[in-house]
């Protein structure tokens, strides 16, 4: 086989997004992709962040396959059996570029993606998965794709793997990630004639929502719910640390019946049919815990990376497609002085820390660690002020100052205010 | 020698399929499609073949555009030649039609040994070997499961399994074969063959080059309802202890006429 000028492991948003900055520039491009064609085995929640994307491929909302565009967010707070919600509608996102958040289904947006690349020169392996990396004198000179004759040489490789990172992991730049430092998501797409999805959530045409839940939206557990519009189906999942799922003996896919079983969520999906189901692994290590990006010859790009903020906005997509463009511009220089060692290629690093990748990933670091030290987040205190809620609006023969100081009574013998205050301060710090 | 290899695009078993609401046929779109499985052990039995005695494949498939994918897969595991016969002016089409055209095209690349899957897994009908055989007037043998060529007689001989046993055939060459599970084990492709098959151009071949008469295009046979398999009914859970269990159960055996 030829050598190429780059070989890029995975074919999601980072691996096509470096692919297609480097084929443009007219370098010879190889890709390997696991699966049967790109995206085939990919899922996320999802709502798909594409400032970058637009920047690759202007107005590509006309021909990529998007189902809606986020017009509406909606952020609640369950407790067992009630919920406290807060709902955004924006007009002005009804207008290019869309507030850039698509729902997209990953089995078809990124195979369309990667067939821009390929359409643009790049060679897409696909079902070929990649075992290890060749060493030539300490520098990364190749890969072991698991096929005859597959062992193939490139000046530099990419390393766009996602979460479940073993050649990163292989290559010596990353620990294996603690149980609390991996989320296990676990989705549902679950289809809905359209016009009921319009009428259940209030959209016209293509407008789309994105409602996020918290607190007990499993049982109390630390981890998250969602639900997404898709055109005519609905993206449902939820998520938890590894660590909690395993102290609680759980599988994932029970995380889900527990969440789809909720009395607010049962509502919401009403009539829809299962079509698919699947789990999949959400990297949040912290931003002290990143792996070194960069060796001789190798860069490590997208959730390989640990790039996803894991706050209130989710947003993985969108980072790891500025980590492959960055990749790729790296890429780009180092050929002028053909250095692709670890220094030449330092570039990558800086780039990243002079967006809003490395911005965001410091900002929100320590997110998963916090959280993991407050698990009265999503059981004592979502039970507690709905608890006070209900009180409140209770109709009842009492007055309402009686009614308010019950209430109230209610919520403090069941939590510290200091503390309360204490944690919402903390938490909000780390989330917002 | 020359091996002619004929392949058809199926969509993947693993996918639910809908039937569509107007008519007897399968909603097609955003299906997985995939080579049938029993024409890998075709294409495999080739590989080997002109590892053993040489000669060049031809691989052929009448079908759309979209059907090259599985022709470039079989360029990438060591076919030579690979020919999309177009199907786009044919309106109806059944085994009949698929094994005319076929045998149309095949006869004007010539051949010693044509192989194709025992039946392909969407329809299963198992007929279109037996009728390109027909078709070229040459013998056909079903379902091998082991394939020994002798060139120098110009004969084959292949294993059969029968009810209860074990057949083994020989017929004169050229003929028909066509590929039974357990044939042999489908080797992967090769890095090198994939990067091969992406650069090869698929030759179409376009239905009035191959005089064909358009009455030959009737289909034979015509698919007048189509429909789900039954619903598999709950099974039911007799509780308590014996020996009422056991009376119960009875019970229920005979009301369902099965004691
Ligand atoms: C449940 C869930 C919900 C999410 N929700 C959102 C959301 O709403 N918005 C958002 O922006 N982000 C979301 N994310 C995160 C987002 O999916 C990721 O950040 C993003 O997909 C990362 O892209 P990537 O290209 O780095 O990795 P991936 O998309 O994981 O792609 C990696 C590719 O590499 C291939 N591969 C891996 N190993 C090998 C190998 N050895 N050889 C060959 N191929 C290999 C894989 O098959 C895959 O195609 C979510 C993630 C999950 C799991």
């Amino acid at each position: 086989m030829d050598k190429f000028d780059c070989i890029i492991i995975g074919a999601g948003p980072a691996g096509v997004a470096a692919a297609l900055t480097l084929v443009r520039k007219g370098l010879t491009v190889a890709v390997f992709e696991r699966g049967e064609y790109p995206g085939s085995k990919n899922l996320f929640g999802g709502v798909l962040y594409s400032t970058i994307l637009n920047k690759l491929i202007p107005n590509f909302w006309e021909d990529a396959p998007v189902e809606r565009h986020i017009t509406k967010r909606r952020y609640s707070l369950l407790s067992q059996n009630s919920e406290m919600a807060v709902e955004f509608d924006f007009d002005d996102f009804n207008h290019p570029p869309f507030n850039n958040s698509f729902t997209v289904l990953r089995s078809k947006f990124d195979r369309w993606f990667a067939q821009k690349a390929e359409d643009a020169g790049a060679v897409i392996f696909t079902e070929t998965v990649v075992d290890d990396f060749i060493y030539d004198n300490g520098k990364v000179s190749g890969i072991k794709a698991r096929r005859e004759g597959g062992d193939v040489y490139a000046d530099v490789i990419v390393c766009a793997e996602g979460a479940n990172s073993l050649l990163t992991e292989k290559a010596g730049l990353k620990e294996k990630p603690l149980p609390h430092q991996m989320i296990t998501a676990s989705k549902e797409v679950i289809s809905l004639p359209r016009e009921v999805i319009e009428d259940r959530f209030s959209l016209n045409n293509d407008e789309g929502m994105a409602l996020e839940f918290f607190g007990g939206a499993v049982k109390g557990m630390i981890g998250s719910g969602f639900i997404y519009t898709n055109k005519d189906s609905l993206s449902v999942g939820v998520g938890c640390p590894i660590s909690v799922i395993k102290e609680n003996n759980m599988k994932p896919n029970d995380l889900l019946e527990l969440f789809k079983s909720h009395s607010v969520i049962k509502k919401l999906l009403r009539g829809g049919k299962t079509e698919e189901l699947s789990a999949k692994m959400i990297p949040e290590l912290g931003y002290k815990n990143l792996p070194k990006l960069t060796v001789d010859g190798l860069l490590i790009v997208g959730d390989a990376g640990g790039f996803v903020n894991p706050s209130l906005y989710r947003e993985g997509t969108n980072m790891a497609m500025y980590s492959g463009v960055a990749a790729a511009e790296i890429i780009l220089e180092a050929r002028q002085s053909g250095d692709f060692s670890e220094k030449g290629l330092e570039g990558y690093i800086k780039s990243l820390k002079d967006s809003f990748v490395m911005k965001d990933l410091e900002r929100y670091g320590d997110v998963p660690e916090k959280i993991s030290e407050m698990p009265q987040l999503f059981k004592e205190y979502p039970d507690a002020v709905l608890k006070f809620a209900e009180g409140y609006f209770t109709i009842s023969d009492l007055s309402k100052d009686e009614l308010h100081r019950q209430a109230w009574k209610g919520f403090k013998d069941k939590v510290s205010i200091g503390k309360f205050l204490w944690d919402m301060y903390k938490a909000r710090k780390a989330i917002l | 020698m020359k091996i002619i290899v004929c392949v058809k695009e199926v969509t993947d078993t693993a996918v639910v399929l809908k039937i569509k609401v107007d008519s007897p046929e399968i909603e097609t779109e955003n299906l997985p499609w995939v080579i049938n499985p029993y024409d890998e052990y075709a294409m495999e039995e080739s590989l080997r073949l002109k590892e053993k005695h040489g000669g060049d494949i031809t691989v052929i498939t009448f079908g759309n555009e979209r059907a090259e994918n599985i022709l470039r897969g079989c360029i990438a595991l060591g076919a030579d030649r690979a020919i999309r016969i177009n199907d786009k002016s044919v309106k109806g089409r059944d085994s009949f039609v698929t094994s005319k055209i076929l045998a149309k095209a095949i006869k004007n690349i010539g051949y010693d040994i044509i192989l194709c899957g025992k039946e392909s897994v969407d329809y299963g009908y198992a007929q279109t070997g037996q009728t390109i055989a027909e078709f070229l007037h040459i013998p056909c043998i079903s379902a091998i499961k082991k394939f020994d060529v002798f060139p120098s007689n110009k004969e084959a001989a292949c294993n059969r399994e029968i009810e209860g046993g074990l057949e083994v055939v020989k017929c004169n060459l050229p003929a028909v074969f066509t590929a039974q599970k357990g044939l042999n084990v489908p080797r992967y492709a090769s890095l090198s063959g994939i990067m091969k098959a992406k650069k090869m151009k698929i030759e179409t071949l376009e239905l009035d080059t191959l005089d064909i008469n358009p009455s030959d295009f009737k289909p034979k046979i015509k698919i007048t309802n189509l429909s789900y398999p039954p619903k598999r009914t709950e099974g039911k859970i007799i509780q308590g202890l014996l020996p009422d269990t056991a009376k119960e159960l009875t019970k229920n055996l005979k009301e369902a006429g099965l004691i």
